[in-house]
């Protein structure tokens, strides 16, 4: 199909159908990708995915740039649970370099990626409620979002595209008041969530709009590449952090919850449970932080931890070390590495070829969100024009990530 | 005619006039209010005082837009369109009875506009033109979605009509008349129909959502899908016609209901306090007294609005089809049956 072209010609006069762009701007698409529709009245007849509105060549960007700075690319892929993606990054540098992370660290990170993992949850949970039309859980859901950026604010600084941790580690500690603020929001939000599950699971209106709506059998899903949350609706028992554990998540006790069907229900149900596991782990990594060693964030490893700007001024070898990392002169081997990570809305991967120079040779992102989005325009055949919306939002379809 | 009854009805127009307007002013604010409290959060609170001049600065608002008519808008239709929904929102309130009689100078003055004998029908009259308005200026609009939006109100309103229509025949067999005037008479005191006819009032109230577009009926804006639906392309005051229609609706639809089924001025123990004021200051609390049950409708609107999700269009049409008007019906059956055997005995 040449895309200088019109999907669809409304040349004939007689023809019963309508076409109906869906985005680039539509509020349901909840960033910029387009979906040219063929309505028969508000059934969809076909659909084509036009994607691309926000491509930055990030793959191409990060063949220029040194390991270190490409975290903050990274964090523009899912905003909405960048910490996971910046974690994704670290830990495949640290897989080709080959560096043993102090088990302190693992567990701070896991509590960052828990968090973010209900962050992102929170999100496209609550849409899926707000395209339904039930605006107050979507709001009143969200403030724990807010409360879950106030922590990445004390643990990092930022909020949004937080670029939280360094190759080896973090760049510090966690604070106590971090830690407060985190023992708060173990304490609130159970609560919250509760309300949530309360106000929409038994919610008649709302199982009517979602159960049995885009159903997806377990070949199908598996066939189109999908994994996370959509997989597991289906049943498939397919969670990285299980089978492929890393960060040392093989320390913790927690469930992988399942779906049968695959239809937006089920989906929403499998994200709630996930959120309550992520608290699970959230306490057990706390509880398991109190029998280490205090104080560790990083692993020593100097020639490729970046190290602070104070001892950069104090002290000469971490100043050689800082301008060899900064000049791109660390000895990282020649290597082929993949690793993922469980990100919000499925496998987040990083396949890294590296030719030994200061920057990776090749480097590609397994981005869920579009490997998920191209099953969207065939299941929306035959659907119902809001369906079709719905399933979109329960897809969590971030769109930064779909073009990276 | 009497010149004094010339300015009496005036009088009443204007004053009836502006609390429609004003009611439907501070709908929004209260709307936004409610939805604030419900979601845990403040609502607005810049404008004055707790915020309350905030209607005035979004009416203001409202007037200073730029007025935008998209050039392949059928140009008519489009201005016609807004103010078809805001006339029919405001013609509602003329047959309410809004309290009893005021005596001025030996004079009766009744709170009502007029009370034609089919008060009833005027009313479903008034309310079934107001979907006009949504369906001209979405087709006018030239645009899909507002297209989409047209289609479904008037799908809507057509099923939602037959049920609110059945479900007040049961309420006109028990009170033989279609005067608003006589029916609130007759729940003098306690005797409200919703106590008599409790599922009719359900039907009624169902429709009464779907009437007005309000949640989970409120298919033809659907900002979710269909961009806002009928008033995509408004811009201006045009669309704050629109969305002044809708409150006012919902202010003359809760005036309906407390009317019909919940006694309209009747209060209980109304003749106690009768005997101890006034007539005029009794008639003044009979007043008041209507427009608490209306303002609790109105929060009524709100608090569904704020909580469940919408139906989708297919779900709207078996609930209004295949649900309502089978239970309207057999109420009419029952209804029928019960003032038989009552008559009998």
């Amino acid at each position: 199909m040449k895309h200088n072209q019109p999907v669809y010609t409304d040349n004939d006069p007689q023809s019963e159908l309508v076409t109906l762009n869906l985005g680039p701007t539509h509020p349901a698409t909840h960033g910029v990708f387009q979906n040219v529709l063929q309505l028969d009245g508000e059934r969809i007849v076909s659909g084509v995915s036009t994607i691309g509105y926000i491509h930055r060549a990030f793959e191409k960007i990060a063949e220029h740039r040194p390991f270190y700075q490409i975290t903050p690319l990274t964090d523009r892929l899912n905003y909405c649970s960048s910490p996971i993606n910046n974690m994704g990054w670290h830990m495949t540098v640290e897989k080709l370099l080959n560096i043993q992370i102090p088990k302190r660290v693992d567990y701070l990170r896991v509590i960052i990626m828990e968090l973010a993992r209900i962050s992102d949850h929170i999100i496209c949970n609550t849409i899926i409620a707000q395209d339904t039309g039930a605006t107050t859980t979507f709001l009143y859901l969200f403030q724990f979002r807010e409360h879950i950026y106030e922590i990445y604010e004390e643990i990092c600084g930022a909020r949004l595209t937080t670029n939280i941790g360094r190759i080896g580690g973090l760049e510090r500690d966690f604070n106590d008041i971090a830690f407060a603020k985190i023992n708060k929001f173990l304490k609130e939000f159970p609560v919250a969530l509760r309300e949530f599950e309360s106000l929409l699971n038994r919610n008649r209106i709302f199982i009517d709009r979602t159960a049995g709506v885009a159903e997806v059998t377990q070949e199908n899903a598996l066939s189109f590449g999908w994994t996370g949350p959509l997989l597991r609706a289906t049943g498939v028992d397919y969670d990285v952090r299980t089978s492929e554990p890393y960060s040392s998540y093989q320390d913790f006790d927690f469930e992988i919850p399942v779906g049968t069907s695959g239809d937006i229900y089920d989906r929403y149900l499998v994200r709630n449970e996930e959120m309550w596991q992520s608290v699970r782990i959230i306490e057990q990594a706390l509880e398991k932080l109190k029998s280490e060693p205090a104080g560790i964030f990083h692993a020593d490893v100097p020639e490729f931890y970046l190290p602070g700007k104070e001892q950069v001024y104090n002290n000469m070898e971490a100043l050689i070390y800082h301008f060899k990392i900064v000049m791109g002169e660390i000895d990282a081997p020649k290597a082929e590495v993949y690793h993922a990570v469980e990100g919000g809305n499925g496998e987040l991967g990083f396949y890294l070829i590296n030719d030994g120079g200061r920057t990776p040779y090749r480097l590609h992102f397994r981005r869920p969100s579009f490997i998920n989005y191209s099953m969207f325009a065939k299941m929306s055949e035959g659907m119902l024009l809001s369906d079709a919306i719905i399933n979109m939002s329960s897809m969590n379809i971030i769109a930064g990530e779909l073009d990276a | 005619m009497d010149i004094n009854f010339v300015i009496e009805k005036f009088l009443l127009v204007t004053i009836l006039f502006s609390i429609s307007l004003v009611i439907a002013m501070y709908s929004t604010y209260a709307e936004r209010k409610v939805a604030a409290f419900l979601q845990d959060r403040l609502g607005p609170d810049r404008a004055g005082p707790f915020g309350i001049l905030q209607p005035l600065a979004d009416g203001l608002k409202m007037f200073m837009k730029e007025e935008i008519i998209p050039s392949n808008a059928s140009k008519w239709l489009f201005m016609v369109g807004p103010g078809l929904a805001m006339l029919c929102a405001c013609i509602g309130t003329a047959v309410i009875p809004w309290g009893q009689d005021l005596t001025i100078n030996g004079r009766a003055v009744p709170l009502q506009v007029t009370d034609i004998n089919v008060g009833v029908l005027y009313l479903f009259g008034v309310v079934s033109l107001g979907v006009y308005g949504v369906m001209i200026g979405g087709w006018a609009s030239n645009n899909k979605y507002s297209l989409l939006s047209a289609i479904r109100a008037a799908s809507q309103n057509i099923s939602y009509e037959v049920a609110m229509g059945l479900s007040i025949i049961a309420l006109l067999l028990m009170t033989n008349t279609l005067s608003l005037k006589e029916i609130v008479a007759q729940q003098h005191g306690w005797h409200w129909n919703v106590l008599y006819q409790p599922l009719g009032f359900l039907i009624f109230m169902i429709c009464s959502f779907a009437e007005t577009n309000r949640a989970p009926f409120d298919l033809p804006e659907c900002e979710t899908e269909l961009i806002g639906g009928y008033h995509t392309e408004y811009s201006s005051m045009k669309l704050g016609f629109y969305l002044f229609a809708e409150y006012i609706n919902m202010f003359v639809s809760s005036a309906v209901m407390a009317t019909l089924y919940f006694g309209g001025y009747n209060y209980p123990w109304m003749d106690t306090v009768a005997g101890l004021v006034s007539p005029n200051t009794a008639a003044l609390i009979g007043t008041v007294v209507l427009f608490i049950k209306i303002f609790a409708f109105i929060f009524f609107f709100m608090w569904v609005r704020w909580t469940i999700p919408r139906f989708r269009y297919d779900q709207l049409m078996n609930l209004g089809w295949k649900g309502l008007i089978p239970l309207a019906i057999a109420n009419i059956i029952i209804t029928g049956i019960v003032i038989a055997v009552v008559n009998k005995f």
